[in-house]
């Protein structure tokens, strides 16, 4: 069974998923793991599937022609269980080059693994929220590095333990 | 000390409220912590009718605190009384140099905020909460117990006060969202 990675991004209008997700079935392509989003205006989905071939999967996507796709082959890889500790980290701020890099360096640096992040912009205000697996005991020492990095940055940052309630 | 606060109004301030504006991030002085301040001092009294004034014209604004109108200080006012996810409410009041001394009942919802207008964001607040505080003008201490809406406001505006957005409590990396705007 192929397991295939996906992208698709165009002009966001109606039934993008509908026409998308109805090519993905008419050969065969098994969605799994998925996001799908509206990002400023142009509509984005990123998708695992298995099932048919790369090539069918972009022949079936070819018609829809306003949307950018590609497909690629991949090896299965299960979702790894975290490793460390859950932990959320918000950035706010004017908007300004290199927030996102920075940022995520220094976490890259503390061996933290970034599992989800959204940024957005809304007029001048800039807004990161980024879900991070840390090593355990690294917290602190992060903390201080991050307010470093949002100090040259002229941003606000706030690391803090992500809660995970079990019911 | 329940009393004082039943007792409470914006009138015994005894000045006159003006209109501020309200401003937004990325402004500095939402992300520092207020002063501590004199509850008799004039300037503070002054501001206290100032954030009554700010939010009585704002539309659904449920509270307001200093650092939204551009002074840090800590000062806010609370009115839910009309907000339909509100329990106990305790009317209109402003309250000077306000902690939470008593927090539980966690539970998430959705906040927005005048000075981060185009975003709302899941946060978990808690749903009883006792706040110290003390009445601006008379300096008065203040106990109040209260639950759900209000309680959210309260931690709300006491989180402005110390230099804190909602931005900084959501909970989870798709727990912001771009407000809706339904003309």
């Amino acid at each position: 069974m192929n397991e295939l990675a996906i992208t698709v991004i165009g002009p966001d209008r109606t039934g993008i998923i509908a026409d998308v997700s109805a090519a993905l079935a008419g050969v065969g392509a098994n969605l799994s793991d998925s996001t799908m989003t509206r990002l400023r205006g142009h509509f984005a989905m990123t998708l695992i599937c298995t099932g048919p071939a790369a090539e069918d999967v972009e022949k079936a996507l070819e018609p829809l022609s306003d949307l950018l796709a590609t497909v690629r082959a991949v090896e299965p890889e299960a979702d790894g269980a975290a490793r460390g500790e859950p932990y959320l980290v918000s950035v706010h701020g004017a908007d300004r080059l290199g927030i996102v890099a920075a940022v995520t360096r220094v976490v890259a640096e503390a061996g933290g693994n970034i599992t989800d992040l959204t940024t957005r912009l809304t007029g001048p205000l800039y807004v990161l929220i980024a879900e991070v697996d840390l090593p355990r005991g690294t917290a602190d020492d992060l903390a201080v590095r991050l307010a470093e990095a949002a100090g040259e940055l002229g941003v606000e940052v706030t690391l803090r333990r992500a809660e995970s309630d079990v019911l | 000390m329940s009393d004082a606060l039943a007792d409470w109004k914006p009138d015994v301030l005894g000045v006159e409220g003006r209109v501020l504006p309200v401003v937004t991030a990325p402004a500095a002085v939402l992300s520092r912590e207020g002063a501590e301040v004199d509850p008799a001092d004039p300037e503070i009294v002054q501001l206290a009718a100032d954030l009554v004034a700010t939010m009585r014209v704002s539309p659904g604004c449920v509270g307001l605190a200093a650092p939204q109108v551009g002074v840090g200080a800590q000062v806010f006012v609370v009115d839910v009384t009309q907000h339909p996810k509100t329990a106990t409410s305790h009317g209109t009041f402003v309250l000077c140099n306000a902690r939470v001394v008593e927090a539980s009942r966690w539970r998430p919802g959705r906040e927005g905020c005048m000075s981060v207008p185009d975003l709302t964001g899941d946060v978990k607040r808690a749903g009883r909460v006792v706040v110290e505080g003390v009445l601006p003008g008379t300096g008065e201490a203040v106990r109040l117990t209260t639950d759900a809406f209000e309680a959210r406001a309260l931690q709300h505006e006491i989180d402005h006060c110390a230099g804190k957005l909602f931005l900084d409590r959501v909970a989870g990396a798709h727990a912001v969202y771009q407000r809706k705007v339904y003309l």
